[in-house]
């Protein structure tokens, strides 16, 4: 592909690529940048140095971890189930898993709150028998993140367990080795890698996830305010310094995060011998 | 994908040592955690949305339906899916051309930069259209000197969803562009064929189902899309609603079958989403 090309249009694609995405999203992106310069360190620092500030981002953050383990967990057996065993219903299964990449996040708020509110299906029934209360709570949150993370751990480990070579499985099954220790000292080593890029993009999402969210929370500062409902807050006060330096900040830490899951990734496959 | 599936169930069927069999109770206990999670997770609220929709009958729900507020938001919604969806695949398409056919400095960057839209939350996605054309924003003066409103008005409103679905046509492209190479371009052009008439006699039917795949997601994504467009919208009702701003607005006032009824077209529109990639995947694996 490299040797001089035959192929035609490379200019006016190129140019026309970089217009567009300079136009569309590098430009605006760069507003947050440029805006938060305006702002002092002093300023800057008193923002984000505000206590429902600093309760916001522990509840994001917070949530998200929690519901992006417990989607790694489940997402993880599903994944399994899917590609390991024959079961009726298998394939509408499967296509379901993309259900919340596809339906509007404010619908399934809308759902999750109407489902999970102490009045709701579920709500009422976990009321009675085991007394927890999950929409209006900071759990009501983690509810709605483990939703929307699922299918992006489902489809980050199903193709690799789908290519998981079996013949290793077998020479560790011939030299004696019990289910259990082939499946925690031969598959999931070499699964891990992937189900740790899953959980960091379910995490990723979790942080700046609005819609689904807001419905099921309560919303209460310090208690189950979300960053990004803090921002909108901010906003509609004309705070815009203030909306400025915490979207920022998100943005820098999810940023941060992503890098060390990134080499927490390569440490993974180094030590399973992938590269 | 599915041919994988059995090979892999056919290995472990045939194979002879206990250590790859899972037992019994281990099968049947996962596949029940599996489909007990997909059914109470995915399958309820599917159901939930038409069961709530329908709670007073089809009369409320058609009438729910046919408010102004709500036929104009759904008008609103195909607007900006309309505008949306060329533009991003116009951009999807030129984008892995130039990427997938041609070495240049700074590539795996602009792979990178077209990704980014991605990792941003919808939310600041919309601020940014705020901190640009909003009242203090950088151009916000000169628009509103020149009497032209984007935020609080649908032109901020389409930005933000041309923003959030950049991604979508580009990196089902990119991949498959790849992995063709472009050895029957080649042949096409040094044949005499011209560059349009190579791109779609040859490029567009070997990539016509990722390119309608991408095209999918993308409007799916803008038709449903949430966080960007209540930052920018301002929720004037019967104005900057569109549908989703439309089913929280109607929650909002406790109007359950008016926040359902327009929840289940987004439910609809989700489920086609589902049904016609299964199809366009299906038709992928065998082209």
């Amino acid at each position: 592909m490299t040797q001089s090309n035959i192929m035609p249009g490379f200019r006016p694609a190129l140019a026309y690529t970089l217009f567009y995405l300079g136009l569309v999203v590098l430009i605006p992106l760069s507003t947050l940048v440029f805006k938060s310069l305006q702002l002092g360190w002093g300023e800057y620092l008193d923002i984000i140095s505000n206590n429902r500030v600093v309760s916001s981002f522990r509840v994001s953050f917070g949530t998200s971890l929690i519901a992006a383990l417990v989607a790694g967990v489940f997402g993880f057996v599903i994944a399994w189930v899917l590609v390991r065993y024959p079961f009726p219903g298998k394939r509408f299964l499967d296509a379901l898993i993309d259900l919340p990449f596809a339906l509007p996040t404010a619908v399934a708020g809308v759902i999750l709150a109407t489902i999970f509110q102490p009045s709701g299906m579920l709500g009422k029934w976990l009321m009675s028998s085991l007394g927890v209360q999950v929409a209006y709570k900071p759990l009501g949150i983690v509810v709605a993140l483990i939703f929307i993370g699922i299918p992006f751990v489902v489809r980050t480990v199903e193709p690799v367990l789908q290519e998981f070579d079996t013949t290793m499985e077998e020479a560790a099954s011939s030299l004696g080795a019990t289910r259990l220790q082939v499946f925690a000292q031969v598959i999931f080593p070499n699964i891990f890698p992937a189900l740790l890029t899953g959980v960091s993009l379910a995490f990723a999402r979790g942080v700046g996830e609005y819609g689904s969210v807001i419905f099921i929370a309560g919303n209460l500062p310090y208690v189950s305010e979300i960053v990004p409902l803090l921002i909108i807050t901010k906003l509609e006060q004309y705070q815009y310094a203030g909306a400025t330096a915490i979207a920022l900040t998100m943005l820098l830490v999810s940023f941060l995060l992503l890098l060390i899951v990134n080499l927490l990734q390569l440490w993974a496959r180094r030590r399973s011998g992938q590269i | 994908m599915h041919a994988n599936v059995h090979v892999i169930s056919d290995a472990t069927g045939q194979a002879h040592f206990k250590a790859l069999h899972d037992p019994f109770w281990v099968r049947w206990g996962l596949v029940g955690i599996a489909v007990g999670f997909i059914v109470l997770f995915l399958c309820v609220p599917l159901g939930l949305v038409l069961y709530q929709a329908f709670s007073k009958g089809w009369q409320a729900y058609w009438t729910a339906l046919a408010q102004p507020d709500a036929i104009a938001a759904m008008q609103l919604t195909l607007l900006v899916a309309l505008i949306t969806v060329p533009l991003n695949t116009v951009f999807g398409v030129a984008a892995a051309w130039a990427i997938t056919r041609f070495e240049f400095w700074g590539k795996s960057l602009l792979t990178t930069l077209i990704d980014l839209p991605f990792s941003v939350s919808p939310v600041i996605s919309g601020l940014i259209f705020v901190l640009m054309f909003g009242a203090q924003g950088w151009f916000g003066h000169w628009f509103s000197e020149h009497d032209i409103k984007v935020i609080f008005a649908v032109p901020g409103i389409v930005l933000a969803t041309i923003f959030i679905t950049f991604p979508f046509v580009a990196r089902e492209l990119i991949p498959l562009m790849q992995e063709m190479g472009n050895e029957e371009e080649e042949a096409a052009l040094s044949l005499g064929a011209s560059g349009w008439q190579t791109f779609f006699k040859v490029t567009l039917p070997n990539i016509k189902w990722a390119l309608l795949y991408g095209v999918l997601l993308c409007n799916a994504r803008a038709m449903g899309e949430f966080g960007a467009v209540s930052v920018v919208s301002g929720h004037i009702r019967g104005v900057t609603n569109t549908l989703p701003l439309h089913v929280e607005v109607s929650y909002n006032d406790y109007d359950v079958i008016g926040a359902f009824s327009s929840a289940s077209i987004l439910a609809c529109l989700a489920i086609v989403t589902l049904v016609l990639k299964s199809v366009l995947e299906w038709k992928q694996a065998r082209a």
